[in-house]
């Protein structure tokens, strides 16, 4: 068998095969809806996502003002330097504070 | 009154998405056919098409407007064929034992007397559309454009992003992997 004519034959009978330009019925309003689907969810994460830009700046300036106040605040009682002794004395504050009442 | 393309075209960049309905609808049969060249079921078909629409709302703002709008719309409807065919390289190994009878009587035409057997017979484009079916992506592709499209090695170049001398090698490529699949062919039905 001649095997390149044979390929000819098979390449000429597809250039002979005319190109079905066919498409489904309605199917640009297929493609629109898609497409409008699409926007309305990107406009839903894009908001959820501006939401939450805000809530994290929002945050990050409470956390700056609390900073500011914790270095700014007027020093309380000068603490002692012994910590065991410290520890002790929160430990038992409550106890204390029972025993000196009337 | 009707709007040209570049009006479109600007009104969907600037936000107007509805202007790309008349896009969709002008040029849907030329993407409907192409995508026909490389996928068979309408399903398959019909996602290509679904994927370049898509794609090219997307990129439409790298649309220079330099070429016709067509053009542009072709290159991107050929390289997503080209993503199908990569990823649905099925069946490619397949035997051709399940050729049909009008083909076995075509191909057994021919070699009685090849004249005799006739390009336009309905079993030669089956017997065609078994072979590229079984070429690899690239071969498919580039056999497509060049021997059935008619299309030059240049424009090849343009529409799939391969530089001249890639196109001229999987040419080359391409033309000994049908060679080979339609001597396969012969050999499983005549030897």
């Amino acid at each position: 068998m001649n095997i390149a004519e044979l390929q000819k034959k098979l390449i000429a009978a597809a250039r002979l095969q005319k190109p079905d330009v066919r498409v489904p019925y309605a199917f640009e309003k297929r493609i629109m809806a898609h497409l409008d689907a699409r926007a309305a969810n990107h406009r839903w994460v894009s908001a959820w996502t501006h939401s939450l830009w805000r809530a994290a700046v929002s945050c990050v300036v409470v956390a700056m003002l609390f900073g500011v106040w914790t270095i700014l605040e007027p020093a309380g009682a000068p603490a002692s330097d012994d910590l065991s002794m410290d520890f002790q004395n929160t430990l038992l504050a409550s106890v204390d504070q029972g025993d000196n009442a009337p | 009154m009707e709007r040209s393309e570049a009006e479109l075209i600007a009104a969907v960049l600037s936000g107007d998405s509805a202007s790309f309905e008349p896009l969709v609808q002008k040029y849907s049969p030329r993407v409907f056919a192409t995508a026909r060249r490389y996928a068979r079921r309408d399903s398959e078909v019909e996602d290509i098409a679904q994927e370049v629409w898509l794609k090219a709302f997307d990129k439409l703002k790298t649309f220079r407007g330099e070429a016709p709008f067509e053009h542009w719309l072709m290159r991107m409807t050929v390289r997503t064929c080209y993503d199908f065919l990569r990823s649905h390289q099925r069946n490619r190994e397949s035997a051709f034992s399940e050729i049909s009878e009008p083909e076995e009587d075509w191909l057994e035409r021919f070699v009685a007397e090849p004249g005799s057997a006739a390009e336009d017979a309905d079993a030669a484009k089956l017997l065609i559309n078994r072979v590229l079916e079984k070429l690899s992506p690239a071969a498919r592709l580039v056999v497509t454009l060049l021997e059935i499209e008619d299309r030059s090695v240049k424009e090849i170049a343009e529409i799939t992003g391969w530089s001249v001398p890639l196109v001229k090698v999987r040419a080359f490529r391409a033309r000994a992997e049908m060679r080979k699949i339609v001597a396969r062919m012969a050999k499983e039905k005549y030897l």
